[in-house]
């Protein structure tokens, strides 16, 4: 059914197309994957991964804008009525989120190419793109979807291509292979506990659909084989989105995969299953039960403030740099969480939002990494000296995302941070400012060690004494500066995520009566 | 179109902004180069002399950057405080533009073109923080003004500047981000918004705790004010180039973060919320003690301009004091102290700078004698020196009068004791120098570096300087004048 609505958009037209879009986002990076493995050569599987992602990206705005217009756009797999069938339903927490999925996937890509020359066998490159593609589908499809089996096959998907991506990063650094292994193992665990978690659920309510069985639980009380269900998939998500201390896959997973796998699955994989978190502890599950709030209060909360000080310390003290960026993604994971753990409105969009912004800040990190890893094999942090004369294009758009990491005014990080405070402080948990500022504090430190680095320390020089200077690819450039620019217009104009993330956070929150 | 005090304030920010980009485009040829800087030095300081017209007549101009909407903006609103600053800072910025010009010429300095583009976003973040209208655009501009001064400082680009320029860099930010910035969130949360009103935003509403613990927050938030612990970045910046150390301890940097404090006590906190608080009266004290810490270290420093940095670290407890006295006087003998010892400092600095750039001099045992080769040098040294200690007929007598008038509104009276043993600490590290400088005979003959004679345009602006603290003696009243809108509502 799917192939047919794909066969006749051409024949009917382009309604076609959009009135089928919240399927064909996913579809078509779906298909276009397995397309990609078979075209021969990279730079030709590339231009498909570009144009497959780009098409995903395209309508995903599409979506975003109807979202934008009041609209929640529902949709029923080979038109089979919910319960039975599977249903796929955007509104304006998961547009959003489908949205930065598609544009990072895109930029990405836009990003990516010379260092997969770089990185990857030419022999391995057009399967690497189409599994970039399947990984990309999985990630939306788990968005996209409202049906809770459904979304453990695209965790699935988008898990298994990524362990595939990750020990892609063999040909630099053997010890790929080691995280990715590692990353499987426990990745598998995390799949397992959600999918016997989703079971428990269906073997209560007997339907898998989400909103079907929110409003059976709705009607049934409290339950211990809910609870169990409800252990079993906050554990198996929290492993998915790094949630401290389930976080001992993230780093090496980050540092050792090729630069473009790192820079996406950095900005995208984690937000990809806190929303999902996010979806089933406030709209599956009833929020203000005890045992929920309890959760909050008691392991979230003190879990979330743990990983943004103990992982930002840790962060302080790698030397490799990619591994450093990766300890402070779980920090920052971190502070999402506080926000969700707030139980609040406000607390959940600056948690939303902040989930936005740190995609935007660390996929450009990442990519500014990669690029210096291309132009000087920068590795370990000493290794970045002088950047500031070599890569300066670089170097400065790798300021500017460090800023916003730390939170400065003129970055988006600073509005996230800043409604986070606002939203712990409205609860009374001083603690959470604290423990807010100490972090920050400590990511001036290293983030302070990197542009120290660069702009400190002498660049390396060829044997006559002139400084070295490389060639950084153009589009890779352009790539960075969309990141860069998108940190500094967020926060002149932070309506469009924070709209978003305050839209569904009421949405989600309204009803408790806060 | 006709200037209006709305688009001046925007003025503020689009001068230097051409301006920088005029020095970048004409990098390659230095004449025309120097010209469009001095150009834009001249067209921001008549723009601020319109800008402290308009508000002397009682407008207060207000203009919004951003609004980003939940509450935070971007704003600027000149007030007579601020328009002081602005004046201030664009005054001496041309005569530091052209004290530079000559500095970097007389020293062969590399890469001069990047010089004078930093300087002129430095330039244009100080008047970005002399017109804020709220803490939150204070903020940025305040860590503009630190981004944009780092290269400054280790222009050198040598191993010692780069030490020096990373103290610099991390005490200002760490402070900044670690300290200053929870106290403007707090403030917002608190207050409901951070904008300057006459009177403050908290009076009456939050507890002695809170106050307390926010003004500590910004007290040592404001690392650009250097109260002891924080003012390490001070003495370590004198690696820069002595341009960059005038800019620093005159025109903008320190005074800068002086400035945030005046203005937090008056429009955030309130002058008697601050007299009230007993946490004020600790700071006090510890501004009394950093005053005479900073001069007595001074003395044992023979490096000259380490000399003058640590007089700079005690000059500016002044103010820090004057500000959490807060008494209407005390805070105007700390506004006038801004003013004051910027031309008291820069005259200084820049007779420093002339005897390096003569003969790379820069110890102050080896500048006996050098009095006679270059006489003007030394003069206008030692005025600026008198002003300093604040004797008579010199404009920096006024604030110090000012201070004492002010506390003796208040229990802490002892405080004074502070100040007079600063002023006797002054002239025994200040005065001894071009006294020896004419009285003295130089120990070394063998090189004749005392004959050697500093380029005009080194000696020129000291000069000018010189003569300012003695005009600005008699220019104190309508200073006064001028601020006293600010202060009627607390007193």
């Amino acid at each position: 059914m799917i192939l047919e609505s794909i066969g006749s958009s051409s024949a009917i037209g382009i309604d076609a197309l959009w009135s089928n879009a919240a399927a064909l986002v996913v579809v078509i990076p779906l298909i276009g994957g397995a397309v990609a493995a078979l075209l021969g050569r990279g730079r030709i599987a590339w231009a498909w991964a570009v144009l497959c992602v780009l098409a995903s990206f395209i309508l995903s705005l599409f979506m975003l804008n109807l979202v934008l217009g009041g609209e929640t756009i529902g949709y029923e797999m080979g038109n089979w009525e919910v319960p039975l069938g599977i249903a796929y339903q955007i509104d304006s927490l998961n547009a959003l989120i489908i949205t930065l999925v598609s544009a990072m996937a895109l930029l990405a890509l836009l990003f990516g190419l010379p260092t997969v020359e770089h990185e990857i066998d030419p022999k391995k490159q057009s399967m690497f793109f189409g599994t970039f593609l399947v990984c990309v589908a999985g990630l939306l499809g788990m968005a996209a979807t409202a049906d809770a089996f459904n979304v453990f096959v695209f965790l699935e998907i988008s898990s298994i291509s990524t362990y595939v991506l990750v020990a892609m990063g063999a040909k630099q650094n053997r010890q790929a292979l080691t995280a990715s292994y590692n990353y499987l193992i426990l990745g598998t665990i995390g799949a397992t506990f959600f999918v016997i978690g989703v079971g428990l659920l269906y073997m209560v309510t007997g339907t898998l659909n989400m909103s079907d069985i929110s409003s059976i639980l709705a009607g049934m009380g409290d339950d211990r084989v809910v609870r169990a269900a409800f252990a079993f998939i906050v554990i198996g998500l929290g492993l998915k989105t790094a949630m401290f201390p389930l976080h001992t896959w993230l780093p090496n997973a980050y540092a050792f995969s090729p630069s473009i796998v790192g820079m996406f699955l950095a900005s995208t994989a984690t937000k990809v299953a806190l929303y999902l978190l996010i979806r089933f502890l406030f709209s599956v599950f009833q929020t203000g039960s005890s045992f929920e709030t309890a959760m909050f209060d008691f392991v979230l909360a003190p879990m979330a403030v743990t990983a943004m000080i103990v992982c930002s310390v840790q962060a302080s003290f790698q030397p490799d740099v990619r591994r450093l960026l990766a300890y402070s993604s779980v920090a920052q994971v971190g502070y999402m969480l506080l926000g969700v753990s707030l139980g609040t409105a406000a607390g959940l969009s600056a948690g939303l939002l902040h989930l936005f912004n740190h995609a935007l800040m660390k996929g450009a990190l990442f990519m500014a990494i990669g690029l210096a890893g291309l132009g000087l094999g920068v590795v370990r942090i000493s290794e970045m000296r002088g950047m500031g004369k070599t890569m300066p294009f670089t170097a400065a758009g790798l300021t500017v995302a460090g800023l916003s990491l730390m939170g400065v005014p003129l970055t988006a990080g600073f509005i996230s941070k800043y409604y986070l405070v606002i939203a712990a402080l409205e609860r009374g948990w001083w603690w959470a400012v604290v423990a807010i500022v100490v972090s920050s504090v400590l990511a001036i430190f290293y983030v302070g060690k990197m542009i120290e680095a660069m702009y400190l320390h002498e660049p390396a020089k060829h044997a006559d004494g002139s400084v070295m200077k490389v060639k950084t690819p153009v589009l890779s450039l352009i790539a960075l500066y969309i990141l860069v620019l998108a940190n500094v217009w967020f926060f002149f104009d932070p309506s469009l995520p924070f709209g978003l993330a305050e839209t569904a956070a009421s949405a989600l929150i309204g009803g408790e009566g806060s | 179109m006709n200037w209006t005090p709305e688009l001046g304030l925007g003025l503020l920010l689009i001068i230097p902004a051409i301006g920088c980009a005029g020095i970048v485009l004409a990098g390659k040829a230095p004449n025309f180069r120097d010209i469009i800087n001095l150009v834009m030095g001249t067209a921001l300081l008549v723009n601020v002399i319109a800008l402290v017209k308009a508000v002397g007549a009682g407008s207060r101009p207000s203009l919004v950057l951003a609004d980003i909407g939940g509450g935070l903006s971007l704003q600027f609103t000149l007030e007579p405080l601020g328009a002081l600053f602005a004046a201030l800072a664009s005054s001496l910025f041309l005569l530091n533009t052209l004290y530079g010009i000559g500095y970097m010429r007389g020293t062969n300095a590399k890469d001069q073109t990047r010089f004078f583009a930093f300087f002129a976003v430095a330039i244009a973040a100080s008047m970005g923080v002399a017109a804020s209208g709220n803490m939150l655009t204070l903020f940025v501009f305040y860590e503009i003004l630190t981004l944009s001064t780092f290269p400054l400082v280790t222009h050198n680009g040598d191993a010692k500047a780069k030490r020096g320029g990373r103290i610099y860099l991390t005490i200002l930010m760490a402070t900044s981000i670690g300290l200053l910035l929870p106290a403007v969130i707090a403030t917002q949360v608190f207050a409901g918004s951070t904008e300057f009103v006459a009177g403050g935003l908290f009076a009456g509403t939050l507890g002695a705790g809170i106050i307390g613990t926010l003004l500590v927050l910004y007290t040592f938030g404001i690392a650009k004010a250097a109260l002891i612990p924080v003012h390490m970045w001070l003495p370590n910046a004198m690696v820069a180039p002595t341009p960059v150390s005038a800019f620093l301890h005159a025109v903008a940097v320190v005074k800068a973060g002086v400035f945030t404090m005046v203005k937090i006590v008056v429009y955030l906190f309130g002058m008697d919320v601050v007299r009230d608080s007993a946490v004020a009266h600790w700071l006090a004290i510890l501004a009394a003690i950093t005053i005479v810490i900073g001069s007595l270290i001074a003395m044992t420093k023979d490096n000259l301009k380490a000399r003058l940095a640590w007089s700079t670290i005690g000059q500016l407890s002044y103010i820090t004091l004057g500000a959490m006295i807060a008494t209407p006087l005390a805070l105007l003998g700390a506004a006038l102290q801004i003013v004051m010892h910027a031309f008291g400092k820069i005259t200084l600095f820049m007779c420093a700078g002339s005897i390096y750039s003569s003969n790379h001099t820069t110890e102050v045992s080896k500048m006996n004698g050098m009095g006679k080769a270059m006489p003007m040098v030394f003069i206008a040294f030692f005025i600026g020196a008198l002003s300093i200690i604040g004797l008579p007929p010199f404009a920096g007598v006024w604030p110090k009068f000012l201070l004492f008038m002010g506390m003796t509104d208040k229990a802490d009276q002892w405080l004074v004791m502070a100040l007079i043993l600063s002023s006797l600490l002054n002239i025994v590290y200040l005065l001894p120098i071009s006294v020896n400088a004419f009285m003295k005979k130089a120990e070394s003959q063998e090189n004749n570096i005392a004959d050697a004679r500093p380029p005009v345009l080194t000696v020129l602006p000291p000069v000018l300087t010189a003569a300012a603290t003695l005009v600005l003696f008699f220019m104190a009243v309508p200073i006064m004048d001028y601020l006293r809108p600010v202060f009627e509502g607390g007193s």
